[in-house]
């Protein structure tokens, strides 16, 4: 039972009740639309950059409490930040789902909140949920402006 | 929406459960027997796959054991003794849908397999471009894409019949949408996401009165229901091993005998020729024409014994202790507020597909699972049935003849945990 605490921590209950930078945008630099055929998980998300940073981001779709919640502070954490930082982040987010426990453990300081998804690494079926905002913000910053999909 | 009235599903009390030894049956599935997540499992997953009896697993080592070989080809005592029960299979899978003759029934992979077999030869065959085929919402996507692939490729229209909020197929629908253009019709006998039985006698008697063959669609009927072809009067009846409690990788399509006669192959291969030179090859009479290669003989085999298992069961007994199971876990989960069950047909098979208030299903299926309890949790490969509901996904929980209330108890309970973290 601790590990289900440990997925469904507050901080996940939470965005998944009231996900930050929810929403279209009609002015968007860079469009993607991501979906989980498995689940029926669908996000669409929508960048605004100035340069090379990311300036404003929002997300609208369905899906699982760990897809929406990975989504809403994903949003909240890159804001402001260069492709090669978000790169970085996206690198040490997959090792923190994935990767050797004990290398994911240390790596990844600048992860912050976004350790809270920690608890899926346990829930090996639930990686892609946490990981289909990240697919897709990766292929709206390579400006590919399609779908990706997790299958 | 519209849901069932508590007063039509009234909880039994428990000193009125019918009589069924299901520690009896349970004894013989070994695969019950284990603990998940350091619970005792509780399979409510049965729609998707049914756990196997010991029976069938040994007829399958059985046959790898003592008397395997390749079927209709040696003249050696083996392949004979292969032959024999192979064929034996292939009698008891006759009998147990009533068909008149042997030759109807093909040994394939499995339910998909069949709709596309008839799909591929008889549908090339008779649909042409402008015809329609016709459908319902309900079906899983194995009894649409088949046919959409046929349609695309003839130029022919896909035409579905509509389903209500009960999700039962709107029959007069269904019959005005049966036109001077239809070639075949085909259809789910129940329904996988809502666990609706239709009324297949009487669809079948409306298409052949507008003179359209039927394809029935037997998956999620044939571990429930009894089955009779010839009195159903469909034309095609296919179904799957691996839900009727024997192995996986095969199933058989029933079809009649003058139809099968004038149907060309499905696959080229061996056992499906009667002679082959470069110029030009005759083909076997069917079942044979429609068995290319190697058949899965020791699976045939193993889906013969767990038909035997069945067979010696009282499957009125099985079926009245299912729907036990269906009406002491609708009451329960309608008690519990935010749950929605979705699927509400007057006549239902043993599942239940439900919703709790806006909480993802994977959500629900994850903390499900926690507790040793294994639903399904998704669209059911049924997308079209979760749009008509305007639906991402469903937790689905099915049951078979070994589940228990005890078990419904616990997925209640599973519920009320959900509930709680998500609160």
């Amino acid at each position: 039972m601790s590990e289900l605490m440990d997925l469904y921590q507050e901080v996940i209950l939470d965005h998944n009740k009231k996900p930050r930078n929810r929403g279209t945008m009609d002015d968007a630099d860079h469009e993607a639309k991501g979906d989980n055929p498995l689940c029926g998980d669908q996000l669409t998300l929508f960048v605004k950059m100035d340069g090379d940073r990311v300036t404003e981001i929002r997300f609208e779709g369905r899906g699982c409490a760990i897809s929406v919640a990975s989504a809403s502070l994903m949003t909240e954490t890159i804001t402001g930040k260069s492709q090669a930082e978000i790169g970085t982040l996206y690198e040490s987010f997959h090792e923190l789902l994935t990767g050797d426990p004990s290398v994911a453990a240390e790596a990844g300081e600048e992860l912050g909140k976004l350790r809270v998804f920690e608890g899926v690494r346990e829930f090996p079926v639930r990686v892609k949920c946490a990981t289909l905002a990240w697919h897709t913000l990766m292929a709206a910053l390579e400006g590919k402006d399609a779908s990706v999909t997790t299958e | 929406m519209t849901t069932l009235e508590s007063s039509k599903h009234p909880r039994p009390a428990a000193d009125e459960r019918p009589p069924f030894d299901v520690e009896r049956i349970r004894a013989d599935f070994p695969a019950l027997h284990q603990t998940v997540h350091g619970k005792p499992l509780a399979y409510l997953d049965n729609a998707a796959s049914a756990q196997k009896p010991q029976a069938a697993l040994d007829a399958e080592t059985e046959c790898y054991r003592r008397f395997y070989s390749n079927v209709h080809r040696g003249v050696h005592y083996l392949s004979e003794k292969a032959t024999d029960a192979y064929e034996e299979a292939r009698r008891k899978v006759q009998r147990f849908v009533n068909a008149a003759r042997e030759e109807e029934m093909v040994f394939l992979r499995g339910t998909t397999e069949g709709i596309n077999l008839v799909a591929s030869t008889y549908g090339r065959q008779h649909v042409g471009a402008g015809d329609e085929v016709l459908i319902t919402t309900m079906e899983h996507h194995s009894n649409i894409v088949p046919w959409q692939l046929l349609c695309e490729e003839r130029g022919a229209r896909l035409v579905v019949a509509p389903i209500n909020d009960r999700g039962e197929v709107d029959v007069e629908e269904y019959e005005r949408l049966l036109s001077e253009r239809t070639r075949i019709t085909a259809f789910t006998h129940v329904s996988n996401a809502l666990g609706t039985i239709n009324p297949v006698a009487e669809m079948i008697r409306l298409a052949h009165a507008k003179g359209v063959p039927v394809l029935v669609d037997g998956a999620q009927a044939v571990p429930h229901l009894d089955v009779d072809v010839q009195e159903l009067g469909c034309d095609f009846y296919a179904f799957s091993s691996h839900k009727l409690f024997g192995p996986t990788g095969v199933g058989a399509l029933y079809g009649r005998l003058d139809l099968l006669a004038t149907m060309p192959p499905y696959q080229g291969g061996g056992e499906m020729i009667r002679s082959v030179t470069f110029e030009k090859t005759e083909f076997s009479p069917p079942p044979n024409r429609f068995e290319a290669g190697t058949p899965n003989i020791a699976g045939a085999i193993g889906m013969g014994a767990a038909i035997d298992y069945l067979q010696a069961l009282d499957m009125s007994a099985v079926a009245a202790h299912e729907h036990d199971l269906l009406d002491y876990a609708t009451a329960a989960l309608e008690a519990i507020p935010e749950v929605r069950i979705i699927g509400t047909a007057e006549t239902k098979a043993s599942v239940i597909s439900f919703v709790i208030g806006d909480i993802h299903a994977h959500d629900v299926g994850t903390i499900l699972d926690r507790e040793g309890v294994a639903v399904r949790a998704g669209h059911h490969c049924a997308q079209p049935v979760m749009d008509r509901f305007g639906l991402p996904a469903t937790t689905r929980a099915s049951f078979a003849l070994y589940n228990t209330r005890e078990e419904v108890d616990r997925l209640i309970a599973g519920v009320e945990r959900v509930r709680e973290l998500f609160g």
